[in-house]
């Protein structure tokens, strides 16, 4: 066990130094970041004096530890857009982000888990067949067009959601929520499913064929042999068993969550890190690219190590298996 | 045809292409085929697709990306039937005075090169990586599979994205308009391979101990030869439904890029880029510039999916 963890351990750790150097090379090398930072104006002198102080005349490996020690701490210099630290932007984003994958990731589950029981218990009804092609729909059609599609029902023609932003938003702290405010609800509404519709697919086809898959075996017949009544049977012994899988597959779809907030952020103008992101693409603002592309990579690999710690935990087989291997 | 009078040893030919197609017709495959209307219907779609993308100089009654022919007084009339339509447009026009069928016959066109190209590259790149990784085992091997380990556990749009917008900024500007459907089809074809790596890695760890191989190797046939030859015909069975539904995927990806404005630049815009530039336009109600494509798009992206399941489920032999 502990030998697992500590190779991906470090396999975390080589994928994290990648990227740190795609981030590093992308922050030195495209364009000069001393001419991003001042204006026409500076004198030859002041730049070089900056660029002195910014450590850009040092050695490059030099450079280049430096930077991975800062962005240990998480600094990732000045935006060169909004002449704000990238530190602070990212912390006035992060919470629309989170609460919007949250919200997403709940309404998924909640949504998808009861449908999938359904389909996988009534394979035959009819909806059920509703379910699935309503499900095909979901996997085939790209999130932005949801969206789309969305704003064009309920925010253009019926005029019930708006269309953009957050809505009014609470500050407790330095974070910001617009769960306690009936607009920052209304405003959630849209791109939650939005982005969750995806996932809420992808969990109730999962749902579906574990349990058809379940309910082939043994032991459901034996506790039907038994006389269980066929709640108990259904919901004490065939969903429990369905749920490992849904569990680690929802907890790796958190990254992918993550990822699809840049477009569902884009598509209703949520100001979370997915727009800001993207926003800086656009206008090549190289320090908030770093600094989205390492946080991103670190939340990946949180996420990845998780699931393979608990898949560990969870199943006892693959204990086994491993010291099986390790002992030949 | 000609082959048919010349020698007699060419006779067999013919009868071996009409054999060809009787096996097709006889084929679990075909069987399969005529027995699921949703897929019958789903060909006939991408087909329609396809043929109408391939033929847009011919079928489209404007050429959008020829300037010349443009005018802005023609520009946000709505769908003929609307009131303010004009017979000369369709499905109206957008913001430059674009005719808007045109312009998705084009734009799909765009849409399916883009594609195909990059499924083309993942498919060419996971392959060949698959194989040596297969074929060779060893450090080459666990080099390889690592990448494509930590690659699987990104999305695929999510590296796309990536790839694209940082080869953007390194790209001059001036430039950035003529590379970006390069750059496009590299970043989506690069966020694909692992997939195809890994499928033919384990076929070919399969096969590579199989007595056809050995017997190669034996008469000193060299590794690439092997390879390409003899191992790759073998492997390719679960790679074009791979393929088939990548394609899905990679319009998907492309159209997603270019909605964000990453990927197709706005002179010749692709679906995506068509629903981006009629997004901006929704909520003054011009609905079809956006509505159009999206319907074209979901319809195309659907159907290849609902192909490449059916080609799934007609391959898999535990199925049936």
């Amino acid at each position: 066990m502990p030998a697992f963890i500590i190779r991906r351990l470090l396999q975390s750790m080589i994928v994290m130094f990648f990227v740190a150097m795609v981030a590093f090379l992308m922050f030195n090398y495209v364009g000069d970041p001393v001419h991003q930072m001042v204006g026409i104006d500076t004198s030859f002198e002041d730049r070089e004096a900056l660029r002195e102080s910014l450590g850009l005349n040092d050695p490059v490996p030099v450079q280049f530890f430096r930077f991975i020690g800062n962005a240990a701490k998480f600094e990732f210099g000045i935006s060169y857009q909004h002449k704000r630290s990238v530190t602070g932007l990212f912390k006035e984003r992060l919470p629309a982000t989170l609460e919007l994958s949250f919200v997403a990731a709940l309404l998924s589950l909640v949504i998808g888990l009861p449908m999938g029981v359904y389909a996988g218990l009534k394979p035959d009804g009819w909806l059920s067949k509703v379910f699935l092609s309503f499900s095909l729909i979901g996997v085939s059609l790209p999130t932005f067009l949801i969206g789309i599609l969305l704003i064009f029902i309920f925010a253009v023609t019926l005029g019930w959601l708006p269309s953009y932003g957050r809505g009014e938003v609470m500050h407790i702290g330095w974070w910001s929520t617009g769960l306690p405010t009936i607009s920052g609800l209304k405003a959630l509404i849209m791109p939650s499913i939005t982005l969750g519709l995806f996932q809420l697919t992808l969990i109730m086809r999962l749902v579906r064929s574990e349990m058809l898959e379940v309910l082939r075996t043994d032991y459901i017949k034996f506790a039907r042999a038994r006389g269980l009544s066929n709640r108990a049977i259904y919901f004490g012994h065939a969903l429990k068993n369905t749920l490992v899988p849904v569990i680690t597959i929802t907890g790796l779809q958190i990254g992918s969550i993550i990822a699809f907030a840049i477009i569902t952020e884009t598509v209703f103008q949520w100001p979370g890190m997915g727009l800001l992101f993207l926003q800086a693409i656009h206008n090549v603002d190289i320090p908030i690219m770093a600094a989205y592309l390492m946080l991103v990579a670190f939340f990946f690999v949180v996420i990845n190590l998780t699931v393979d710690i608990l898949y560990y935990v969870v199943d006892p087989r693959l204990r086994l298996d491993l010291g099986k291997a390790n002992g030949s | 045809m000609s082959d048919l009078k010349n020698s007699t040893a060419d006779i067999a030919k013919p009868n071996l292409f009409i054999d060809t197609l009787k096996r097709f017709f006889d084929s679990d495959i075909f069987y399969s085929f005529c027995h699921s209307p949703v897929t019958i219907i789903a060909s006939l779609l991408t087909l329609l697709i396809f043929v109408s993308a391939l033929g847009a100089p011919f079928i489209a009654p404007q050429n959008p990306f020829d300037m010349g022919s443009l005018d802005l007084m023609d520009s946000h009339i709505p769908p003929v039937w609307a009131e303010d339509g004009d017979s000369r447009f369709l499905l109206g026009t957008e913001d430059q005075g674009r005719d808007l069928f045109s312009t998705i016959l084009y734009g799909s066109r765009i849409s399916l090169l883009v594609g195909f190209s990059s499924v083309s590259f993942a498919l060419i790149l996971g392959v060949s990586l698959g194989l040596i990784s297969g074929y060779l085992g060893g450090a080459i091997d666990a080099v390889i599979m690592r990448i494509a380990e930590v690659q699987i556990s990104f999305p695929a749009i999510l590296i796309a994205l990536l790839v694209d917008g940082v080869l953007r900024t390194l790209i001059p500007e001036a430039d950035v308009e003529q590379l970006a459907i390069t750059v496009l089809i590299f970043s989506i074809g690069i966020s694909g391979w692992v997939q195809y790596a890994r499928t033919v890695r384990s076929s070919t760890m399969v096969e590579k101990n199989k007595e056809y191989v050995l017997a190669a190797r034996v008469i000193g046939i060299r590794p690439v030869f092997i390879m390409l030859r003899h191992i790759l015909p073998n492997v390719m069975g679960p790679v074009l439904v791979i393929g088939t539904i990548h394609l899905a995927v990679a319009i998907v990806t492309e159209a997603t890029l270019s909605f964000l404005g990453v990927g197709v630049p706005v002179t010749q815009p692709s679906l995506g880029t068509l629903i981006r530039i009629g997004n901006d336009f929704l909520f003054s109600g011009e609905w079809w510039i956006t509505i159009f494509p999206a319907i074209t798009l979901a319809v195309l992206v659907l159907s290849v999916n609902l192909l490449g399941d059916w080609l799934r489920d007609a391959l898999n032999p535990k199925l049936r």
